[in-house]
């Protein structure tokens, strides 16, 4: 140690000492970069060249033939498989029209063929967020209460308390969660798309987002306990049902019982 | 007395047994005979007496199980999408009561039906009192008492919906202590003071509860009863009609037939309370989960009630000014506050303000046909249409969402229009009536245009008009004409100065906007040479009417029609021929 300790203030020491920081770091950012390109070389490569020809003739006028981006449509580099699949299999890609926000439409424009080789051509340029598997779907062993303590924290204030959506400024929206599906839920969460933040792996673990597919599900297939839910979207329904119906009865019965006994 | 039934004697007896005691008979026999007038729009108030009643006989029944505490208590209850959370005794209790006492749910959503009625049904009694001038000389006060009740149930109907502590009424207390905050200068300590401490604290529910069970229910209840009883001493009023005049009533005994018709109105009421409240659900608070402070659902709304206040929260542009070192949200202060407090002040003053501006001293037991008090009818649909613009304002997530609109066009839609439609309904309601009023004088001058050409036996073509039936006229000729006040003099012959020229002048200046444009009636002799006039048309169509009335005559000459003068019978006819 005597050793060391003597040429500790040797200038050369410095010069060292940032080399090995260097190389560690660098070593140690290859090692990792390498893993995630290996997941999208999974994908045979005719499938990356026919998504690619699927893309350079139905979204490259947007998203650009280098997948860039362009004015008018985001970059599609690093956006990964899962964003892909959900807005062209939910229909909101291509988009319809433009306007404030593309929405969900029933689609037959792309097989699911063609649609996992868009993914794989996206998902070929840059690592992005994978399609989830079986397993990250499964959420049968997931907590429901706790799902609806999540939902309620990150989702509800858009989404609505019961999944009915709501409005967002500017004619965007969150959409209504009734349709949705756990594997449409699970992309969303780790996408981001349109308006909505990217709740990543490392912000909300698998296990929250299966509690919170769990507390959906329940919130799309429960009964309401109290009858007629009048589209459980709060008290507006209820005072919309309150003056027309219920008061149309009341005044009906009145006008009944104040009519002149002949 | 000649009590024969078996019946009839025991209700003698019965009568007797109490008045010996109470001295009831006299009192009885005054007041169960008295007269009340008969219309429909009479029983708006009994809607919402009776809907008040079953508003207090549930909530009795959910105060047995309501926990009103702030207390931290994980649910163990049936509601499995809640199992193991923490959440409030008051919220735990709320969700027990919906889920696992019987019939509570059902007495929960009966009594939150029941409050949403009442409210209802207090406005549409105000609209009927306002438009039909039923607030005048010498009912003032009951209006008054009125528009207290309606405030009252406004804070009866939001403590009620903020005690649940659900993420709902939390974020309602939020905005609650929000409007709190901005009173100027006190406004942070009066929060402090109200919520016991930061919020959301762990006093106010039960501060909330005192005031919902206590205080606010027994206030209505005093003055619900002061309020009928100056309705029974002042009597009722009435619509004109042939007979009915200032100072008569004209209608039915209370007993039996009112006792009979309210009655049986009660079970009417309570009937559809108990229907709505067991088919269809409202404020499912299992939905919206326990409040906490970090959360907040999207399409968070008041109940309908107060939905025009938060309307007039979400279109206020972010307005604050900083005056020596205190903080001023014009945001909040004008649509909380500055806002409702003119509209509930000049509610409550409208009677006494007509009176000045009219000059009206008299009493109105006889009640104003809305077109024949242009200038109310228009302040009143004014006053409405803004309301229902702060009320669609309160909606405009909602609204956004349903129809596919940009929530931001809708704000600056109701921003611009909550200036326009309202002056524009002033002008057009006034215009209306005044047409009305055009259509009657028509009526009075003209009869009833029968929409019948007749061709008189010399070829002249006349239009037939019908006289007006005993009852029309009686309701039409009850208008109460006001001549606007006169200009006041500057000085008087003497050239004494008019020291109260200038405020006479104002009054004479509203006093001619209120009754400028008024159509007069015409005068009795006028409108009986119209009538007259009437008359002789029907007199000229008389042989026809009869003729076409007699069927008999009609098979016997064949079915063709005749002139008097004409061939009668087939065989005259035919020699014609």
């Amino acid at each position: 140690m005597k050793f060391l300790a003597a040429r500790r203030r040797n200038p050369l020491v410095a010069i060292g000492l940032l080399l090995f920081a260097l190389l560690a770091v660098g070593g140690g950012y290859a090692a990792i970069a390498s893993v995630q390109p290996a997941q999208a070389s999974a994908s045979s490569q005719t499938q990356v060249e026919e998504g690619k020809q699927l893309f350079l003739s139905g979204c490259s006028s947007c998203h650009g033939l280098e997948a860039q981006g362009t004015a008018n449509g985001p970059t599609m580099i690093g956006v990964g498989a899962a964003a892909v699949d959900f807005q062209v299999a939910s229909g909101r890609m291509p988009m319809a029209a433009p306007g404030a926000q593309a929405g969900a439409r029933p689609t037959d424009i792309y097989t699911q063929d063609q649609i996992d080789a868009l993914a794989a051509y996206v998902a070929s340029l840059a690592p992005g967020p994978a399609n989830p598997t079986a397993e990250d779907l499964d959420f049968s062993n997931a907590d429901v209460a706790e799902g609806g303590v999540l939902f309620r924290t990150n989702c509800a204030q858009c989404h609505q308390a019961a999944g009915q959506g709501g409005a967002l400024t500017q004619g965007k929206y969150a959409p209504n969660l009734m349709a949705a599906t756990p594997r449409e839920m699970y992309q969303a969460m780790v996408t981001g798309p349109q308006s909505m933040p990217v709740f990543s792996n490392e912000t909300l673990p698998v296990e929250d987002k299966q509690a919170i597919m769990a507390y959906v599900t329940e919130l799309q297939t429960a009964s309401s306990p109290g009858g007629l839910d009048l589209g459980r979207i709060g008290p507006v329904a209820e005072g919309l049902f309150l003056w027309t119906a219920v008061f149309a009865a009341l005044i009906g019965a009145a006008v009944w019982i104040g009519i002149k006994a002949r | 007395m000649s009590t024969t039934s078996p019946v009839e004697k025991a209700g003698a007896a019965t009568a007797t047994y109490v008045d010996q005691r109470l001295g009831s008979n006299k009192f009885l026999a005054r007041n169960l005979g008295k007269v009340f007038p008969d219309h429909w729009s009479f029983m708006l108030g009994e809607i919402a007496l009776y809907s008040f009643i079953v508003v207090l006989l549930t909530g009795t029944y959910l105060t047995l199980f309501f926990k009103p505490s702030m207390v931290e208590v994980v649910y163990n209850g049936s509601y499995v999408p809640l199992k193991g959370i923490e959440m409030s005794e008051a919220y735990a209790s709320t969700l027990d009561i919906s889920f696992d006492i019987r019939g509570g749910l059902l007495i929960r959503q009966m009594h939150h039906w029941a409050a949403l009625i009442f409210l209802a049904a207090m406005t549409v009694h105000m609209f009927r009192v306002f438009f039909t001038g039923a607030f005048r000389k010498p009912r003032e006060f009951n209006w008054i008492i009125g528009v207290v009740l309606v405030t009252m149930g406004l804070l009866a109907g939001f403590s009620g919906y903020s005690l649940p502590d659900d993420l709902l009424s939390g974020t309602g207390l939020q905005i609650a202590r929000g409007i709190v905050q901005a009173i100027p200068v006190i406004g942070t300590w009066a929060a402090f003071l109200l919520f016991g401490g930061e919020f959301p604290g762990t006093d106010f529910i039960s501060r909330l509860y005192a005031i919902h069970i206590l205080l606010i229910p027994g206030l209505i209840l005093a003055l619900v009863t002061l309020h009928l009883i100056m309705v029974f001493t002042q009597k009722h009023t009435q619509f004109p009609g042939p007979g009915r005049t200032n100072d008569n009533v004209v209608g039915y005994p209370l007993m039996p037939v009112y006792m009979a018709k309210a009655g049986g109105f009660f079970f009417v009421v309570f009937g559809v309370i108990a229907l709505v409240g067991g088919l269809i659900s409202i404020n499912p608070i299992w939905i919206f989960g326990p409040y906490t402070p970090d959360q907040v659902s999207a399409g968070s709304q008041p109940d309908w009630y107060i939905g025009f206040l938060d309307g007039a929260l979400r279109l206020m542009p972010n307005w604050e000014s900083t005056i020596a070192g205190f903080t001023l949200s014009w945001n909040i202060l004008i649509p909380a506050l500055i806002v409702p407090g003119i509209l509930f002040t000049v509610l409550g003053a409208y009677p006494f303000i007509e009176a000045w501006v009219t000059g009206d001293k008299r009493e109105h037991h006889l009640l104003d046909r809305p077109r024949n008090a242009p200038t109310r009818t228009a302040f009143g649909t004014m006053a409405i249409s803004f309301y229902v613009l702060l009320l669609v304002g309160g909606g405009n997530d909602i609204i956004a969402t349903a129809f596919d609109v940009s929530i931001n066009s809708i704000i600056w839609f109701l921003r611009i229009t909550l200036f326009i439609i309202p002056p524009l309904v002033f002008v057009f309601t006034r215009r209306i009536c005044l047409g009305l009023q055009r259509r009657d004088q028509a009526k009075l001058l003209h009869g009833y245009e029968a929409g019948r050409i007749l061709r008189l036996p010399h070829g002249e073509f006349i239009e037939v008009h019908q006289p007006l039936s005993v009852k029309e006229l009686a309701v039409i000729t009850s208008k109460n004409d006001i001549e606007p006040l006169p200009v006041p003099e500057k000085a008087d012959i003497d050239g004494v100065k008019n020291k109260k020229f200038k405020s006479h002048n104002r009054r004479a200046k509203l006093s001619r906007f209120f009754y400028g444009d008024n159509i007069p009636l015409p005068s009795a002799a006028e409108i009986e040479a119209g009538q007259a006039h009437v008359a002789h048309d029907a007199e000229l169509e008389a042989p026809l009417a009869a003729y076409e009335d007699a069927d008999e005559l009609r098979r016997a000459h064949g079915g063709v029609l005749h002139h008097p003068g004409m061939a009668e019978t087939n065989a005259e006819q035919e020699a014609e021929r």
